[in-house]
């Protein structure tokens, strides 16, 4: 039963309050969206934290996305030990340099009154939880081994069976706790996340690449201007 | 030909006697809140100096504007792909403590201290962390230090003299200052806009205000180091970057920038330059001794037919093109070239013009006595109290001649002036034709120096959208407001 509500019902609940309120705050007025970046108060111990969180994250995200998209191609991949071992150790090296950085980010939060003063109940929330999540992410990585292989093979086709509509919860009912706890708080972090500071990696500046470099707006419509005599 | 209008401003530093009456007008209509209260989108600083944030001009540092990069010009510390590679971590971003904390003091100690043999006294409170704290710098902490090691000895701009020219400009029968006060320039070629990631930032194009969307800026902080004259500012409680809007609401409705509405000494002009956008990114690539031409080049004459023909084709409005012809800026910087732009090394092609300062000039002594001949009122340019070499440093890119240029046009309506005048001087016909002025002109020069009225300083065009203002937030109605906008309140998440 339990299972049912966590692997079944949550993820769902989740994926619709991230969809329903990112957007609702995105087209009610984005004023709150920002990266709220707290580098003007405190620059120094930034940079360890956050360059080694963000790259850390990004690449252990991109390869949980890669596994999801291509199971096949990866376990291919792996079948060779070598490869494999390329995998795992880089997996585990971004996850530890994302722990390494979370870590350092939440002592300076945590011993600086400047950035004491800016921090919000919500931030130190979802910090805990991101926490939990990288924790456990590289304690499964260092108790439960090879985990590209069985992660493409036995979780992704979980995860495909929540995105056509057919959750199977038979398929993790099997998995370690620690697999579990990172899979439950992950769908927290999703649920939550329209509520927090994260809404800033849903408006990743992508399109500064394709724009022009001077951006001039009219508050009138010129032709018409142009008619008045 | 692509013509545009830009609300242009100028500042006559000959005038400017460093009362603060426009940072503190600029202050009270939109930096007095919170996460702001460290902003002054006007100030002014005493130069030679530090400045504010501490030495802003040391671009090796804040890598802000832009630089000469083959047929091109590039952002100096960001860039597309730079720019967001250092998306986590700004390494060229000022900090708080490169401006100053702000604080405020506990006067309520003052009433509640107990009786005893000492003074009570009132100490001073962070406003970000709202504990006490010891004040290390504040607003115009560097006002009028002309000589000091710690400020005036660490201005950037001394770097172009040598070390006895420095020497010479510290002896204390030498010392001397002037003010520089400094707003947003909205530039035409902002690189505070070309290094925002989100495009939050944009410049208008009936007016030329630059300004950021305070609903798409997501807080990257890449302008804040962008910007070479850091006008940008970063509000550490909103997450959102803010700056000089140049009183937009105000000049929409008719009225004068507050900063400048208030200016004591009457340093401040304000009118419509039209200029040619098509030429923009060649005069931003032009070599560093011909930038001030070339971007005096650009503004166009505005009772040249074609230019008319063009401006109208672009969309310009007929009261925006007669409200250009009636400029005192157009006069300062094109038909007099007395105005220069700051800096325009940084390369971002600002539309706010300096009038130099004509400091006192130091008398030739001869036997203890002042020599007061015709021939003495001219030539001591050379021997004015601050180098030329450091105007050239703030105003020409380092081009000595366009400095010269100008202060020998403001001694020639002098002397001109003082024939008129007083009479004891003979020499103004030469002065004058030296510097290619007539009487007449150099009357005219005195008179939008000296004499014009209000109506005359600031020339302000028609916004055509007059009923905009209706939809925005009244403007201070409540202290703490934002004043601008639409009427979402600031707060975090």
């Amino acid at each position: 039963m339990s299972d049912l509500i966590l692997f079944a019902i949550l993820p769902y609940v989740a994926l619709g309050i991230e969809l329903s309120v990112s957007l609702y705050r995105y087209f009610g007025g984005s004023y709150k969206f920002s990266s709220l970046s707290s580098e003007f108060l405190e620059q120094k111990e930034l940079f360890w934290g956050s360059t080694a969180w963000h790259y850390g994250i990004l690449m252990v995200l991109l390869g949980h996305v890669l596994g999801f998209l291509f199971p096949k191609e990866v376990i291919a991949f792996g079948n060779v030990s070598w490869r494999l071992l390329v995998m795992e150790t880089s997996a585990l090296t971004f996850g530890l340099m994302a722990l390494v950085g979370l870590v350092l980010l939440v002592r300076r939060r945590a011993s600086r009154a400047r950035i004491r003063a800016v921090t919000t109940k919500m931030d130190v929330f979802i910090l805990l939880l991101l926490l939990i999540q990288v924790a456990s992410g590289v304690g499964i990585a260092v108790v439960h081994r090879w985990g590209a292989m069985w992660y493409a093979s036995a979780l992704v086709p979980y995860l495909r069976s929540l995105f056509i509509l057919e959750p199977n919860i038979g398929l993790v009912a099997g998995m370690p706790p620690l697999v579990k706890l990172h899979l439950v708080n992950a769908y927290l972090i999703l649920g939550i996340l329209p509520f927090t500071r994260l809404v800033h990696f849903l408006v990743l500046p992508i399109s500064y690449i394709w724009r022009s470099w001077q951006i001039v707006i009219w508050n009138y419509d010129r032709k018409k201007i142009r008619q008045v005599k | 030909m692509n013509v545009r209008s830009q609300i242009s401003i100028l500042f006559h530093l000959d005038k400017c006697i460093g009362c603060h009456t426009c940072s503190i007008a600029c202050k009270n209509h939109w930096t007095d809140r919170k996460g702001a209260e460290y902003m002054w989108w006007n100030n002014v600083e005493t130069k030679p100096g530090t400045g504010y944030p501490h030495r802003w001009e040391n671009q090796e540092d804040y890598k802000g504007g832009w630089t000469k990069d083959g047929s091109k010009v590039s952002l100096k510390g960001s860039g597309k792909f730079r720019g967001l590679k250092n998306i986590f971590h700004n390494p060229n971003l000022p900090v708080i403590d490169d401006y100053y904390e702000p604080f405020t003091y506990k006067y309520e100690d003052l009433f509640t201290a107990p009786e005893c043999d000492d003074q009570p006294i009132a100490k001073a409170v962070s406003l970000i962390t709202g504990k006490e704290m010891e004040i290390k710098a504040g607003p115009n902490w560097d006002d009028d230090l002309g000589g000091s090691p710690l400020y005036a000895r660490k201005d950037p701009n001394l770097e172009r003299l040598t070390q006895q020219e420095q020497d010479d400009l510290f002896q204390v029968e030498r010392l001397v200052m002037m003010y520089l006060p400094r707003i947003c320039n909205h530039c035409l070629n902002p690189s505070c806009l070309a290094s925002c990631p989100s495009g939050a930032i944009y410049k208008r194009g009936e007016d030329g205000v630059v300004l950021v969307n305070q609903e798409k800026c997501r807080g990257w902080r890449m302008c804040v180091s962008g910007c070479p004259y850091k006008k940008v500012f970063y509000n550490w409680n909103t997450g959102k970057s803010e700056k000089c809007l140049l009183c937009y609401p105000r000049i929409e409705s008719g009225q004068i920038p507050a900063c400048m509405h208030s200016c004591v000494g009457r340093i401040r002009y304000l009118g419509v330059l039209l200029y040619d956008a098509d030429q923009i990114e060649k005069v931003a690539h032009a070599d560093e001794d011909k930038l001030v031409e070339a971007h005096r080049e650009m503004i166009l004459d505005p009772f040249d037919a074609k230019v008319i023909a063009a401006a109208r084709a672009n969309g310009v409005h007929d009261s925006v093109i007669e409200s250009a012809q009636h400029s005192p800026v157009y006069k300062f910087v094109k038909e007099w070239k007395m105005a220069l732009p700051l800096h325009p090394e940084y390369r971002t092609l600002p539309m706010l013009f300096y009038v130099p300062p004509l400091l006192p000039i130091l008398g030739k002594m001869e036997q203890d006595l002042y020599d007061t001949s015709d021939e003495a009122y001219f030539t001591t340019i050379e021997k004015s109290r601050l180098p030329i070499k450091y105007l050239a440093s703030l105003f020409s890119a380092g081009n000595e001649g366009t400095i010269r240029e100008v202060l020998k046009k403001m001694m020639a309506v002098r002397i001109h002036r003082r024939k008129e005048t007083v009479g004891d001087i003979n020499a103004v016909e030469k002065a004058l034709t030296e510097v290619g002025l007539t009487p007449k002109i150099a009357d005219d020069i005195y008179r939008l120096t000296a004499l014009a009225p209000l109506e005359e300083r600031f020339v302000i065009p028609p916004a055509h959208r007059e009923e905009a203002i209706e939809m925005t937030k009244m403007v201070l109605v409540e202290q703490g407001d934002t004043g601008f906008g639409f009427t979402e309140q600031p707060s975090r998440m």
